[in-house]
């Protein structure tokens, strides 16, 4: 790992301005740009820790939403989110391993936008809304394609906001090496209508499966998808399946998300 | 009733103490004063010329000693291989230079092009991509087929070709098994891959060079398996340094699994720069390096034809078999396709005719060689995945096919030039139907389809050639090393003793189970007896351990040094009972005179042989050491039946072993716990190759499964819990304890059940799948049963 200069700001305000220096980067949990950094694959000069300000933790209701601090851990979120949204208190409680979910935070998740990562389905999938230090973004507007996202340079994803549906579930089939999804599905139920986003499958990163939806939002049974096909044309294709097999697996979850719920 | 800490006692493993509470002594736990460190700049493509390498800005940099590249070892040896093959035309086997570091070309990723040496590793690595590096890229050869196509691209452009040698085995033979092929009623025909394989023991490879400059003595401490072939490999062929001045020491070493077997590069290097810079130096490999360093396993492309007659006995078989060598030729590479996989081709059966081809192929890759079980895994997956596919295509039971053709009667002559002393294949196949309840297996597949699941049966049965070997056998086929073990017993005066065995542990517990044989022999508490190994200083030349040999060579050479201490201690004895040494006897520790009520104590004798007052100098030294080496006169051949149970999810392919029981016959058995344990990690490395380990490259060369992100290695929730039982035993009956070897048992025999399981499955499940490559992930799974609709 190469030398960096670290700091670690209380506030938001103070984080904003300390990411104003050039080469400086953000860092929430690590569990993403350490390893990358031990790697050398990555050398920023200045790493500003987004760790220490208690403005960005925490999980509480915002009248019908849940708002949930960018800085907040998964292990918390799987613990504290339990009885209020249980499909995302899962999601998060199946991401990595105790270490993992001790140390990274859904902020850092949704901003590194991985395309195998599990909160960007649960955040696309429940129509969650994303608080910057400048804006809100729906999630509709933020993941915008593998690793990329709507935020600016120096933009921090302060919170996350979601609505609750009626019912959620998340479906996770594993890549046996690394453990992250090879093609996960979280599937909400609104009552007038149903999202359904995917993750691990598409080169894209998380998309929604709006064919699904729509037939799901008259439907809501798992025969309406059984008829339905997936395009393979944009899956990724590598050592641990193929765009066909991903395809496939994004119906079978989907089918499988909406046969639990149903 | 074994007796507590005695032979057949459950004895909780001593080392486990310090293995747990962090307290163990690892090689990267060793830091000498004034320590530098090496970081190896390494390829990142597979084949290239190197046009140049500039060092200065990179030797301009803080902390940085020196920047070593090829030119540095000029006049220095490359790094041997142990084993030479003859090809079918007589030749010997083509063998490449493997120098310490790539000279004038790298021919895989990961081939060591420099190294900065530095105060700190920082320092090291920073320099390190100062390097100027000029490489020309050239097409790399992956693919080992295109590999011997003419025109091919040469791995080593002073050889003829990428062929390393071309082997028949019984080349006598070769005509009658042809001719019985042609006559035979069935030929069941399966061309498969041995997938290439990773390692990974959790402890890295580590080498720490020191030089003495008052002394001119070198010491290397290492993750070796074995201490003593390093040192006389890197010693005698690398650095030219006798042994009296190279002392090599591998420490607690946190498994091994083959890998640690070898000499590598990075030993000889430190060794070297030590001297050279007059500083101790030290490299750490990262898991990275790891991928790309440490030698592979497996990688055989095979096709195997069965012939049987009208009534399905097996008349003959023939295999062709293509063994990726790797760029390299690695210490016992060359020995892995050949004697230990050629000789293992009749597996339990009675075929009369077999005929083994194997071409050994050079590729820009990591080199390979043995992997837990080495060339016996790739005999026993072929053989028995293709018995369960004659079976299959002759509408009989995979059970009862094998049965009819198991060898039944021992001794029994192979047509592969071995001979089983001793097995019971019946019995362990009777045993692990009990255990597997192969009874209750339609009424549980009844269950799994009202799930929606395939249930599948997987039979497998093994055997193997362990506790190798017979020196002068192996010498003339091919080995430029004896296969012996030595032991040193030193018993001290107040009765304790001190064991020097030239076995290695890491992490079998030799230091629980070798006292416990020791314990049992003399009759004291197993905590008067100190297992000592792992130093060239400390004990006599020794082999090491790998090929499940420890308990039968090396336990057997301490067995015999234990009968000469008791031999000399009645002695002592009888002088000190002034009775006749033919009636002394030695029982818990006391000696007695047969017939009366005389007695002393072990410690009266062991005291009186370092204070011989009272004793027969005139006829024994004083003293109570002895030393022996032993040569087995034979191979062991443990042999087991192995069931998995799998449920196949038929609409993602995924398959979960959901049972998975094991028959072994180790002959006798030391302690059943510490057995127990080695089949359970042997059969999850075996889970591991069947479902999920993959190493692979791309055309170019380029390692894609480099890391754990994409390399998928076992994990504890991945298997259910392994029922063990090693109650059949056939003694082995040419050593003195009477054991086999259980070490590599689990690797060998579980990769075919695991597969046989998961294609009996579809096959039940109505989908004509004969075959699935290794390994068996969901995605192949899944596309085998679409491509079979």
């Amino acid at each position: 790992m190469h030398n960096f200069e670290y700091v670690r700001p209380k506030t938001i305000d103070e984080a904003v301005s300390a990411l104003s220096s050039d080469e400086a980067q953000p860092l929430s949990g690590g569990q993403t740009l350490m390893p990358t950094m031990k790697a050398r694959l990555a050398a920023p000069e200045k790493l500003v820790s987004l760790t220490a300000i208690d403005e960005m933790k925490g999980v509480r209701m915002d009248g019908d939403q849940l708002w949930i601090g960018g800085g907040t851990t998964h292990a918390t979120v799987a613990r504290e989110t339990a009885d209020s949204y249980p499909a995302l208190s899962s999601l998060a409680g199946r991401i990595g391993d105790p270490s993992v979910r001790s140390m990274g935070t859904i902020g850092g998740s949704i901003a590194n936008n991985d395309p195998s990562a599990c909160y960007p389905a649960g955040a696309l999938g429940s129509g969650a809304t994303i608080v910057t230090n400048t804006r809100e973004i729906a999630a509709d507007d933020f993941f915008q394609g593998m690793f990329m996202t709507a935020l600016e340079e120096g933009e921090i994803v302060t919170a996350v906001k979601f609505p609750i549906p009626q019912k959620a579930i998340y479906q996770k089939f594993i890549q046996p090496a690394s453990r992250f999804p090879l093609t996960a599905v979280f599937v909400a139920h609104f009552g007038d209508n149903v999202r359904v986003a995917v993750t691990g499958a598409s080169g894209g990163g998380v998309f929604r499966w709006t064919e699904a939806e729509e037939a799901l939002a008259s439907n809501f049974t798992g025969d309406a998808v059984a008829g339905l096909s997936v395009s393979a044309e944009d899956m990724i294709s590598d050592l641990h399946g193929s765009g066909e097999y991903r395809a496939h697996l994004t119906k079978v979850m989907t089918k499988r998300a909406v046969d639990a719920l149903a | 009733m074994p007796k507590d800490g005695g032979i057949g006692s459950s004895t909780k493993r001593r080392e486990d103490v310090r293995f747990l509470s962090g307290t163990g002594n690892y090689t990267d736990d060793i830091n000498l004063h004034g320590q530098l460190y090496a970081h190896f700049v390494r390829s990142d493509v597979a084949h290239g010329r190197i046009n140049s390498i500039g060092a200065e800005a990179a030797e301009a940099m803080p902390g940085v000693v020196k920047v070593f590249t090829a030119k540095d070892f000029e006049g220095v040896g490359g790094v041997p291989c142990g084993w030479q093959i003859t090809s079918i035309d007589g030749n010997p086997m083509q063998e490449p230079k493997h120098p310490v570091l790539a000279e004038g070309k790298v021919r895989h990723v990961g081939d060591p092009i420099a190294v900065v040496v530095a105060e700190s590793l920082e320092q090291a690595r920073d320099a390190g991509e100062a390097l100027e590096i000029d490489i020309e890229m050239l097409d790399a050869v992956v693919d080992m087929k295109k590999a011997l196509e003419p025109g091919a691209t040469k791995v080593h452009d002073d050889l003829d070709s990428n062929l390393c040698y071309d082997w028949g085995f019984v080349q006598e033979n070769k005509d009658a098994v042809d001719e019985a092929i042609k006559n035979a009623d069935h030929v069941t025909t399966l061309e498969l891959v041995n997938n290439r394989l990773v390692a990974n023991p959790m402890e890295p490879r580590v080498a720490v060079g020191d030089y003495n400059r008052s002394t001119d003595e070198h010491t290397l401490y290492t993750t070796s398996q074995n201490p003593h072939v390093i040192r006389l490999l890197m010693g005698a062929f690398v650095l030219g340094i006798p042994e009296h001045k190279l002392r090599v020491v591998a420490p607690d070493v946190g498994g091994g699994f083959g890998t640690k077997i070898f000499h590598y590069a990075e030993e000889a290097f430190c060794t070297f720069a030590a001297k050279a810079l007059n500083r101790p130096v030290k490299w750490t490999s990262t898991r990275s390096e790891a991928f790309m360093s440490d030698a592979h396993g497996r990688d055989h492309v095979t096709k195997i034809e069965l012939a049987m007659d009208a009534d399905n006995n097996f008349t003959a078989v023939r295999t062709e078999t293509h063994a990726n060598m790797g760029a390299y030729l690695s210490t016992f590479a060359p020995s892995v396709p050949t004697w230990l996989h050629g000789t293992l081709m009749a597996g339990n059966y009675k075929t009369p005719l077999i005929y083994v081809n194997v071409k050994a192929v050079f590729t820009n890759t990591v080199p390979v060689d043995a992997y837990r079980g080495a060339g016996r895994p790739e005999a026993t997956f072929q053989l028995e995945r293709v018995i369960d596919k004659a079976a299959r295509e002759r509408g009989v039971s995979p059970i009862e096919l094998r049965r009819q053709n198991f060898i039944t009667e021992f001794p029994y002559a192979t047509p592969v030039a071995v001979e089983y002393d001793t097995g019971d294949y019946h019995a362990t196949m009777d045993k692990v139907l009990e255990m597997s309840d192969h009874a209750g297996f339609e009424a549980r597949a009844a269950e799994s389809k009202k799930n929606g699941k395939l249930r599948g049966f997987g039979i497998a049965h093994y055997i193997e050639a362990c506790g190798i070997a017979p020196s002068n056998l192996v010498g003339q086929l091919g080995a430029r090393a004896g296969l012996y073990e030595s032991a040193t017993v030193r018993v001290n005066a107040t009765g304790s003793i001190s064991v020097m065995t030239g076995s290695h542990s890491h992490g079998q517990g030799h230091e629980t189970s070798f006292a416990q044989v020791v314990s049992e022999m003399i009759g004291i508490d197993a905590n008067q007896i100190d297992i000592i190994h792992g130093d060239t200083a400390k004990g006599p030349m020794g082999m090491g351990t790998y090929g499940s040999r420890s308990i039968a060579v090396g336990g057997s050479a301490m067995v015999r040094a234990t009968e000469k201490i008791i031999a000399k201690a009645k002695k002592i004895a009888a002088h000190l009972m002034e009775a006749s040494e033919g009636d002394i006897e030695l029982k818990d520790g006391q000696f007695t005179v047969a017939g009366t009520d005389k007695s002393v104590a072990w410690g009266d004798v062991t005291l009186a042989a370092y204070v011989p007052h009272n004793y027969p100098l005139e006829d024994i030294e004083p003293g109570l050491e002895e030393t022996a080496f032993y040569d087995p006169a034979n191979f062991t051949y443990p042999s087991g039946g192995y069931v998995c149970e799998v449920e196949v999810d038929p609409e993602t392919g995924k398959a979960d072993v959901v049972a998975f029981s094991a028959a072994d016959d180790f002959g006798n058995v030391i302690n059943p716990m510490i057995v127990e344990g080695q089949v359970h990690g042997g059969v999850a490395q075996g889970f591991g190759q069947a479902m999920m380990e993959n190493c692979a490259y791309d055309a170019d060369g380029q390692l894609i499964s480099a890391s754990y992100m994409d390399y998928a290695m076992p994990r504890a929730l991945d298997l259910p819990m392994i029922q063990v039982d090693h109650s059949c035993q056939t003694p082995c009956t040419h050593n003195p304890l009477g054991v086999k070897g259980c070490g590599e048992a689990g690797a060998i025999g579980s990769p075919p059940a695991f597969v046989n399981a998961v294609i009996d499955a579809l096959n039940r499940g109505g989908h004509k799948v004969d075959h699935i490559d290794m390994p068996l992930s969901p995605d192949r799974i899944w596309s085998a049963m679409h491509a079979a609709k």
